[in-house]
């Protein structure tokens, strides 16, 4: 029944792509493609590149969200919640003022750097809650990604760099294009292995008396989990913007259905969040056509919403 | 526990308000005549409508923060960090799609701003009457639904924008930042005039507000109408953040900042030196800040930005205190 399900999700996530190929403002169809260059052309330059993008950056995103939650045991968090992705912005916006002409790999490490060090302060942050209200981790973590937009503002600000900056944030996928996503492969191996060694962080949020005792590296795996949610929101960004509460929504709607069992669940996060984005970017490319709603503000109202619905919700289940 | 340090402190409370004025005056004199060339009149004539602009923001951030603080008996809650001011700039977003829709464009500016105001203050008194009923529901997960609900309806406001002129968004997006050169006189006569009246109201309440600072259970056996008076001040809270909305935009922080600088530089727990107190130091914070980030600094139109920065910070550090007890 359950592999049923997940050949159904997947069925579904294979419709919504080939649809996404072929949505948009230029006409592509399937009867002329193979007749029409330029058609040929838009497809793959354009089109299956964003559609692939969709994909890896839904999953790694939402996977990215899961690791966060286990490192910290707790159900309210997500790169863009704890300022790893705030954090990023800052790194990017440092290398626009420095060396505006940078490579887009050099924009990337930077992020990723940034995106490291913010998630290490907030670790370092919520160690020092003594009394561990869960509501209080993700307070702590909002203040914080606050601390760091107001630093980011303010450079952009000194640097005239504020519509730059807006335009990268925003979790846009019309502009990923040929020669400028492929990194987002590389996220998506990283995904995958973050998948596969998912329950060690499980061991590791339990925190490092209990991980010790059953024989696992603590400090190693904590970092490792970091690195990991630091490179995928690093990459991301920069290609397509920041993805609000996807890793906070997807993790906590599979939990919600089929449990905690991680070794289980992993691959359905991912690709419930390869759907989600996938959805919302569709939706985001009809709602105006010509024009487009970036995902970016969609998942913002949407997941919102559902994040609102479980702070609530968590009130009767005891956390 | 603090009213030790309070008693043994050699100033009184009158004595600090009294020194807190001169501190204003002085920095209001200084804000006007510093670097006056050029066409004296037009200068001295922008400065003071940024300098009202300023004034009228302290008032209103300063006690709408210290009403809300009274009636939440916390120092953390503040209007804006629970989404009030992006409820605000919400409704303006739904207000205009309504009236381009509706035609009915000939409102103006003032009209606009009034029929703004009476949109927030109705749905405001409704959302935190609820929120704040809401009888065991703890800080942290009222705090915490504040600020998602908050940005909830940045991004519900953002989501319409776009809908509206997808092509104007990004250059309406990279002006949304607080900036105290923009109200224009129609709004700034009428933010006066009401910011004028909620601080007589709050005023004559001020040894009630003292009561009600003692919580449901005993303001309503000290014969308070705990209920009443709550919703009352709800509402006042509503009309101040819509009049600092829309004289600046949103300022997430500033209130919070103000009036944690009340407390202990006032040192006292009587409304009647609190809200003077709390109106003199959001003064002091923007109008002195203003002039050190402008002429020590030279970095013009940052202000809102440093605030951000400070109050975010102060916000981590008073939940970490919080949680060390």
């Amino acid at each position: 029944m359950k592999s049923f399900a997940f050949t159904a999700g997947l069925a579904l996530l294979l419709g919504l792509t080939i649809f996404s190929l072929f949505v948009g403002v230029s006409r592509v169809t399937l009867v002329s493609l193979w007749s029409d260059p330029e058609m040929r052309e838009i497809l793959l330059i354009s089109r299956f590149p964003r559609t692939a993008a969709l994909l890896l950056a839904g999953s790694a995103m939402s996977v990215a969200g899961l690791i966060m939650q286990m490192l910290t045991q707790n159900r309210f968090v997500e790169p863009s919640v704890v300022g790893t992705t705030q954090s990023a912005s800052l790194g990017l916006l440092l290398v626009l003022v420095v060396a505006p002409e940078a490579p887009i790999i050099l924009k990337m490490g930077a992020a990723t750097l940034f995106a490291l060090l913010g998630t290490a302060l907030f670790m370092l942050l919520i160690s020092r809650i003594k009394m561990k209200s869960s509501l209080m981790v993700p307070l702590a973590g909002i203040m914080l990604g606050a601390v760091f937009s107001s630093v980011t503002t303010f450079f952009a600000m000194k640097f005239d760099l504020l519509q730059a900056l807006g335009a990268w944030e925003s979790g846009d996928f019309s502009s990923v294009m040929q020669g400028r996503y492929e990194l987002l492969w590389g996220v998506g191996i990283i995904t995958l292995l973050a998948a596969l060694i998912a329950d060690r962080f499980t061991v590791a949020g339990m925190g490092r008396d209990f991980s010790v005792n059953i024989g696992l590296r603590y400090r190693q795996t904590m970092l490792i989990g970091m690195a990991m949610i630091a490179m995928i929101s690093g990459v991301v960004i920069v290609v397509v913007g920041v993805l609000p509460f996807l890793g906070l929504i997807v993790p906590n709607i599979v939990s919600l259905a089929l449990g905690d069992n991680l070794r289980r669940t992993v691959p359905w996060v991912a690709l419930l969040g390869a759907i989600l984005v996938l959805a919302c970017d569709i939706l985001g490319r009809l709602i105006i056509h010509p024009f487009e709603i970036p995902v970016s503000a969609l998942l913002g109202v949407l997941g919102a919403v559902i994040f609102l619905v479980l702070i609530v919700r968590s009130k009767r289940r005891a956390y | 526990m603090h009213t030790d340090s309070l008693t043994h402190s050699r100033l009184s409370p009158a004595r600090r308000l009294l020194l807190l004025s001169a501190l204003v005056l002085v920095l209001m004199t200084i804000f006007m005549t510093i670097g006056l060339k050029g066409n004296i009149g037009y200068i001295l004539m922008h400065r003071g409508h940024i300098l009202a602009t300023m004034v009228l923001v302290a008032f209103a951030s300063g006690i709408g923060t210290l009403l809300f603080q009274t009636i939440t008996q916390n120092r953390i809650l503040t209007p804006s960090v629970m989404g009030l001011e992006s409820l605000f700039v919400l409704l303006q977003t739904l207000l205009i799609f309504a009236l381009d829709i509706g035609g009915l464009s000939m409102l103006g500016s003032v009209g606009r701003f009034l029929a703004e105001g009476l949109l927030l203050v109705t749905f405001a008194t409704l959302l935190y009457r609820w929120l704040l009923d809401g009888s065991g529901m703890d800080l942290h997960r009222v705090l915490l639904i504040g600020l998602v609900c908050g940005t909830l309806f940045r991004s519900a406001a953002g989501l319409m924008q776009r809908l509206m002129s997808p092509g104007e968004f990004a250059v309406l997006q990279s002006r949304i930042f607080a900036t105290f050169t923009r109200a224009d006189s129609g709004v700034l006569m009428v933010s006066a005039l009401i910011v004028a009246l909620v601080s007589v109201v709050v005023w004559r309440m001020r040894h009630r507000l003292d009561v009600i600072a003692l919580g449901a259970n005993s303001a309503t056996a000290l014969g308070i109408a705990y209920r009443r008076s709550v919703t009352g001040l709800l509402l006042l809270i509503a009309l101040l953040v819509a009049t600092s909305t829309a004289l600046v935009g949103p300022m997430m922080f500033l209130g919070l900042l103000i009036v944690n600088l009340t407390y202990p530089l006032i040192g006292s727990w009587r409304h009647r030196d609190l809200l003077p107190g709390s109106v003199l130091i959001g003064m002091i914070t923007l109008i002195g800040g203003q002039l050190v980030l402008e002429r020590l600094l030279g970095m013009a139109g940052t202000l809102s930005v440093v605030i951000e920065f400070a109050g975010g910070s102060l916000f981590i550090y008073l939940l970490l205190r919080k949680a060390a007890k």
